[in-house]
């Protein structure tokens, strides 16, 4: 167990040196950074001296190293923008997304057991064909047109509820909605799918001969059953939805990570981008190792797969 | 799985006249023919744009501008179908020009990445040992990155234009054709066919593209089918994010960004460019699940 734990994580640190070292090659192909900061009125000495300073004028594995260190004991440099440590910045802005992204999350999780649930049971039904086609549409749906069309009809038009910002719980609905019908229609399909598979299975059959009740055999053999893969796939979907809440937070005026992204690119401020690739990066690599110790604990077999 | 059984158990209704053309030996469903309609008016309408459009969707009328969608025209000449933006550019021009830019991003990422990620995939999966392992960190360190993130950063250092929105989308996705060309070269790998061709004297490079190629096409086709969707998706997300095209040229996802600042004022701008996209990503969802059923039921590639 040990060994696979360790197995594991060293290939999770591996994964966190290549994308250290993208971004750093990234960093190397936009150009000279010095050229974002040179004041009106700098000398050539001086420029000089801001080369140095910021380690331009060493040989590129040099540049590279001192890059992977300080992004190890995270120092990713001075926002251009702001002025403060782009690390901060972004841990600052952090909060707020990983509580959007966890609310869509999990709301898509529940409603999706339930729907996918239902869908299994009446396999073949008009309702399972309804759900499916509805599951099909829902993947179809871009979120930031679906975030507008919210907006639209429930902020502008019905006044239902505040259109953008951030604080009390009726500002997380819509941005919640719109990133997580996505996951929703996803996650309900692989309910579905896995439920269907476990249902066919010889303990459910003696389960049922036993006499046992259906809504038991439902949530003590076959949800916990499905949890395994469901985890997977979670973790999975969670780096993503980090991505798509960029857009989301833009629209809604969240004061996350995507927002703060896309500000950083308006004022050039590449530290940002940099820092905010990096965490993301972290938290899903993070993510789906814990997902696959949890998984190995849970289920044994794949500790030796 | 459990869809393998489900292959031939579409109700049969009775009264049904129309008999559906055939796929892969199994009838299509209504849907299924009604997007491939829909693309096929997609196509069309992105060859023939400049002989439909009414309007040139580029150009700023400002005497029209946020008018609404109507079938009259205020001043004379064609009518805005679906209304004006607030620069007075035709929303139904613009849709029609938008499908080119769509179609060609989308087909070019997806046959873009899906030949690079092949050849990747294939060698890996074929080679094994350390090649394996490297190209693998790589498709881990590739998967770390939400793809909106690297698009950021790479969009940023390129700047916007058609090409570069594509090798984005190539770089981005790569991986997940490697993935499944990986496994498949790793099945057949030690199969009877490549043992033969192996003891005929074959090289690697002809073992590989002649005879693993062909047998591992299949799931690859599906993934194809299920990327072109997202690639559409994705390139509407970039330059609704200002981060796509540049300014002066049309795509669904800058219209949609035009609607955005007069959301409240004027619905139909933003409205439109969505529905086009969404209809175009359902149609392309529903014929991929189509091939899905049909060629090789697998749960784990979208």
């Amino acid at each position: 167990m040990s060994c696979f734990i360790l197995r594991r994580t060293l290939s999770a640190g591996v994964v966190i040196f290549g994308v250290v070292t993208v971004i750093f090659v990234l960093s190397r192909l936009i150009g000279d950074p010095i050229a974002l900061m040179i004041q009106p009125g700098m000398t050539v000495a001086d420029i000089e001296e801001l080369r140095a300073i910021w380690n331009l004028d060493a040989p590129i594995p040099e540049q590279f190293i001192r890059f992977l260190g300080s992004a190890l004991t995270g120092d990713f440099g001075l926002s251009i923008w702001q002025g403060q440590p782009a690390l901060g910045l972004v841990l600052e802005s952090l909060p707020a997304t990983l509580l959007l992204t966890s609310a869509a999350l999990l709301g898509a999780l529940l409603l999706a057991l339930v729907l996918g649930s239902l869908a299994a049971i009446k396999r073949d039904s008009m309702l399972d064909r309804t759900l499916m086609s509805l599951t099909l549409f829902g993947q179809s749906v871009p979120n930031f047109w679906l975030a507008l069309m919210l907006v639209l009809v429930v902020s502008v038009h019905f006044h239902l509820l505040p259109p953008a910002g951030y604080g009390t719980g009726s500002h997380l609905v819509l941005p919640a909605i719109a990133l997580g019908l996505f996951p929703l229609a996803r996650l309900t399909r692989l309910v579905r799918a896995e439920l269907l598979d476990v249902l066919s299975q010889d303990y459910i059959r003696t389960a049922r001969s036993k006499g046992i009740a259906p809504w038991l055999i439902l949530v003590r053999h076959c949800l916990r059953n499905i949890a395994i893969s469901l985890v997977t796939v979670i973790a999975v979907d969670f780096g993503t939805l980090m991505g798509g809440a960029v857009v989301t937070e833009t629209i809604f005026a969240w004061p996350g990570m995507g927002r703060l992204m896309i500000d950083a690119i308006s004022h050039r401020d590449f530290p940002i981008m940099q820092a905010g690739a990096f965490v993301v990066a972290l938290v899903v690599v993070l993510t789906s190792l814990i997902a696959d110790i949890t998984y190995a604990i849970i289920n044994p077999r794949i500790r030796y797969a | 799985m459990h869809d393998a059984t489900q292959i031939n158990t579409y109700p049969q209704k009775q009264g049904f006249r129309v008999r559906l053309p055939r796929l892969y030996g199994t009838r299509m469903l209504f849907s299924e023919i009604l997007s491939i309609a829909f693309l096929a008016v997609l196509i069309v309408l992105a060859l023939l744009s400049p002989w439909i459009v009414p309007f040139n969707p580029t150009e700023a009328d400002i005497l029209s501008n946020l008018l609404s969608p109507s079938l009259s025209s205020e001043f004379g000449g064609p009518p805005h179908l679906l209304g004006t933006d607030v620069l007075g550019r035709d929303v139904f021009s613009g849709i029609v020009y938008g499908t080119r830019v769509s179609l060609i991003v989308a087909l070019a990422a997806v046959l873009g990445a899906g030949v690079l990620g092949i050849i990747i995939g294939l060698i890996a999966g074929y080679a094994r040992g350390w090649t394996d392992e490297v190209v693998m960190r790589l498709v881990d360190v590739q998967l770390a990155f939400p793809f909106i993130l690297l698009a950021i950063m790479i969009m940023y250092i390129l700047g916007p234009g058609l090409l570069n929105i594509i090798i984005v989308l190539i770089v981005a996705k790569w991986p997940i054709y490697a993935r499944v060309a990986r496994a498949e070269a790793m099945r057949h790998a030690s199969s009877d066919f490549v043992l033969a061709a192996t003891s005929m004297g074959a090289g690697h490079g002809r073992i590989i593209f002649r005879h693993i190629l062909p047998n591992a096409l299949t799931p690859l086709i599906v993934v194809a089918a299920f990327a072109v969707p997202q690639m559409i998706m994705y390139e509407a997300a970039l330059s609704f994010l200002g981060l796509g095209l540049p300014p002066d040229q049309i795509s669904w996802g800058s219209m949609l960004a035009a609607g955005r600042s007069v959301l409240e004022q004027a619905w139909w701008v933003a409205t439109f460019p969505g529905l086009a996209i969404m209809g175009t990503i359902l149609s392309i969802n529903i014929l991929g699940e189509a091939l899905r059923k049909r060629v090789g039921p697998s749960s784990d590639i979208d």
